[in-house]
């Protein structure tokens, strides 16, 4: 009896462990015959993961067709696919190509578990050259080789809804100030219609936001040494002007605080219930399958406040790595050369509703022209890199998770002050800093 | 396979100190004398690949500072002695403070979950004691939660307990209990813990409720007629003749509970998604969160050895406790 319940508390002790070695226990992931095998995990980018699977596999089979190296697919959704990547680094077991949120790209650098595209590397996959350099930025820490490069860029930018600002005879907003009194105009809640809605249990969201307003007020999370400078009070304002939108402007609704898939925001801007969101370029697919036409809403950049500087957004994307352990590195770097060739990425760009990676390609995300060039123009332009320090993943976590419970004790009745969120982003700071 | 190999080896050595009359010969060994060993090593390696193997990998781990940086090459790990411990119990750190207050949160949770599945438990299956009409029908319907699927269980609670389009606010609503204009939120905030506490209750308290019915069965029902005759209401009964003869069933339940209830992963893990409310931060979540998103698995593993080391000084002391007290019986 007693060993049992000893051996239970062991296993629980060994959890990470345990998941670590039973994928540990399953053998190589690529098959390794002769013509070549090799292993893809790619990430969620269309409606759903069959829908992903359904995009890719003919573009696969096209691949297996020039080359003779065979691809299995694996589509992993997001909620699973950092822990995987994970699991996969400390087993030493995984795929031989996967893909990355490019805000992880230094995180993963730092463990040495990915392929360095140096020169020889960039070479077989068709030169540094060849991709956009706002893209190309984001590939690892500067200064060092980066281990991962472009495969889809996105960008933030400030969906209105364009019959809703014609009844109330605004034009859309320029600066932050602006975007709120309209948000006020158009608020009505005995309606149920809001200024505008956000994912504000989504940490995720919360984390980009937390970046997005600090770089408008000129901050930053980290120093240039990569030592983490949370509590700076640009960082704590740009905090501070986000949570108002619920807080004190009362533009959203605070049930908002329970979002967190990323979708209910879009769904209710697609009711009308909400006049304005914030969203990266690939709200598109989503908007039409909720019943809204890409002529009913306009597109333009996240303003910044009338002082601040004109930052609307991070360079949001997908990259691609290859792990450094893998048996068929050609084969790897074959693939990886096929997947972000011009055709094989004016062919994903529409499904996956992806800005070109590529120098000089027309986007195809959109059948919207004013909206593809306000997304270019963003993404080019106007867009920020996170924090390329190997400290970012728990950044993103540790700050994104703070602001959910902001955001909940805003809307669960209680007030948010400037010295709690500086004492927030203090804990985080220090958590942050032990893993280092 | 291990033990296999070794035993040839023992046999001759205990041959040669014993006394003379014992021929040191491997004819001596009767016929099939391998089988039992043969039957236990598979359980043997099981044992020791799933349990213990990964229990002391899991210690080692404890003592480096496994964080991203090397995590690909474990080996590499700078040793960092008693370094992850120090930052665990250290409650002036935010480490150390976030620690405290998950156990404290899960020790609240454990209290209430395994009281409240016990009562409950308990009620229900003294309530279907006595055959009656229907019986049946009760029991099977009672041991559903346990018998549904945890992931399908907890997220249908999930959407129950939304704010604006959860069926609980609805019901509350139209029992005009809350303000139907300003529902309360049930999954994030204070009252995350208070939704965590009715969805483990209701996924384990059938097990409680289970256990108890198969030990009513055993108690004797000339008993209850007696106790009956002399007076006793029914009360009085359960007190002095149901409890003392669910003993050894309360038991091992008791502790079960604990076990599992304190261990809790699932619920909070499923019913909140990735941002997990304060108020909701049991422990294995906890150290999950530290481990995985963190990627700081040398100070989740001494977390873990430190949780380890907890229930198993709860277990011993209650076993202890418990092995005493029948033994004064």
């Amino acid at each position: 009896m007693k060993k049992r319940v000893l051996g239970a508390a062991a296993i629980f002790a060994a959890a990470a462990l345990t998941l670590a070695g039973c994928s540990g226990s399953t053998g190589s992931g690529s098959g390794g015959d002769a013509g070549g095998s090799i292993t893809y995990w790619a990430s969620n980018q269309g409606t759903s993961l069959q829908n992903d699977k359904d995009v890719l596999q003919p573009l696969l089979d096209k691949f297996t067709a020039q080359t003779g190296v065979k691809v299995n697919l694996e589509v992993i959704g997001w909620n699973d696919l950092q822990t995987r990547i994970q699991t996969a680094v400390t087993s030493g077991v995984g795929p031989d190509v996967v893909n990355i949120g490019n805000t992880w790209a230094t995180s993963f650098q730092a463990t040495g578990a990915f392929l360095p595209f140096d020169d020889s590397a960039m070479g077989a996959i068709g030169g540094a050259d060849k991709f956009a350099s706002t893209a190309l930025s984001t590939g690892g820490a500067a200064g060092q080789t980066a281990t991962s490069v472009p495969l889809y860029g996105y960008a933030y930018g400030l969906y209105y809804n364009k019959a809703m600002f014609a009844a109330a005879g605004l034009t859309p907003p320029t600066t932050w100030e602006e975007m709120v009194a309209d948000g006020k105009k158009l608020t009505d809640p005995s309606k149920g219609v809001w200024g505008t809605s956000i994912e504000a249990g989504s940490y995720t969201e919360n984390n980009h936001f937390a970046f997005i307003t600090s770089a408008q007020n000129g901050g930053s999370f980290f120093d240039g040494s990569g030592t983490p400078t949370f509590t700076e009070s640009q960082n704590v304002d740009g905090i501070k002007r986000y949570l108002d939108l619920m807080q004190t402007d009362k533009i959203a609704d605070p049930a908002d605080a329970q979002y967190s898939t990323g979708t209910e925001s879009i769904a209710n801007f697609a009711k009308g219930t909400a006049a304005m969101i914030f969203n990266q370029n690939n709200a598109e697919a989503n908007l039409t399958a909720d019943g809204m036409d890409a002529s009913q809403y306009g597109v333009v950049p996240i303003p910044a406040p009338s002082a601040g500087k004109p930052a609307a957004s991070f360079i949001a994307g997908i990259n691609l790595s290859v792990f450094k352990n893998t048996k068929n590195k050609d084969a790897a770097l074959k693939f990886v050369n096929f997947i972000t060739s011009a055709d094989t990425q004016s062919a994903l760009g529409k499904p996956f509703s992806s800005i070109p990676v590529l120098k000089d390609a027309t986007p195809t995300f959109t059948t919207d022209p004013a909206i593809a060039t306000t997304f270019s123009n963003i993404y080019n332009n106007l867009s920020e890199p996170l924090p390329t320090v190997p400290l970012e993943a728990s950044f993103e976590t540790e700050v994104g998770n703070a602001m959910n419970t902001l955001f909940a004790t805003v809307a669960t009745g209680g007030s948010v002050s400037t010295s709690d969120i500086e004492s927030a982003l203090s804990t985080a700071q220090e958590k942050v800093a032990a893993s280092n | 396979m291990v033990l296999t190999t070794e035993k040839p080896e023992a046999a001759p050595m205990r041959a040669a100190s014993g006394p003379n009359r014992v021929k040191p010969s491997a004819k001596k060994r009767p016929k099939g004398w391998w089988l039992p060993f043969a039957l236990i090593a598979p359980a043997i390696v099981f044992e020791l690949l799933i349990h213990v193997i990964p229990m002391v990998v899991g210690i080692w781990m404890s003592f480096i500072k496994l964080t991203q940086f090397y995590i690909a090459n474990w080996s590499a790990a700078p040793f960092v002695g008693l370094g992850n411990y120090q930052i665990a119990v250290n409650f002036d750190g935010a480490q150390g403070q976030a620690l405290l207050s998950s156990f404290l949160i899960t020790c609240g949770f454990t209290v209430l979950v395994v009281g409240l599945s016990w009562g409950l438990g308990m009620a229900a299956a003294v309530a279907l004691q006595k055959a009656f009409r229907g019986r049946a029908i009760f029991r099977t319907m009672f041991l559903i939660p346990y018998a549904v699927p945890m992931y399908a269980g907890i997220i249908t609670w999930k959407f129950m307990f939304q704010q604006n389009t959860g069926v609980i606010n609805q019901i509350l609503g139209s029992l005009h209990l809350i303000d139907p204009n300003n529902p309360p939120f049930w999954l994030i905030g204070n009252n995350a813990f208070g939704a965590m506490v009715i969805v483990a209750i209701w996924k384990l308290w059938p097990f409680a409720f289970l256990m108890l019915m198969a030990g009513l069965q055993t108690i004797n029902e000339d008993l209850y007629e007696a106790a009956s005759l002399d007076g006793a209401k029914p009360f009085r009964q359960w007190r002095n003749i149901t409890l003392p003869g669910l003993g050894a069933v309360n038991n091992v339940l008791l502790l079960v509970l604990f076990l599992w209830t304190f261990n809790d992963f699932n619920t909070p893990f499923i019913l909140f998604g990735g941002g997990e409310p304060p108020a909701g931060d049991l422990i294995s979540f906890h150290i999950y969160n530290t481990s995985f998103i963190t990627l700081n698995f040398g100070f989740g593993a001494a977390m873990s050895v430190l949780l380890l080391l907890f229930l198993m000084l709860v277990s011993a002391i209650y076993l202890v406790s418990i092995n005493r007290r029948s033994r004064r019986a």
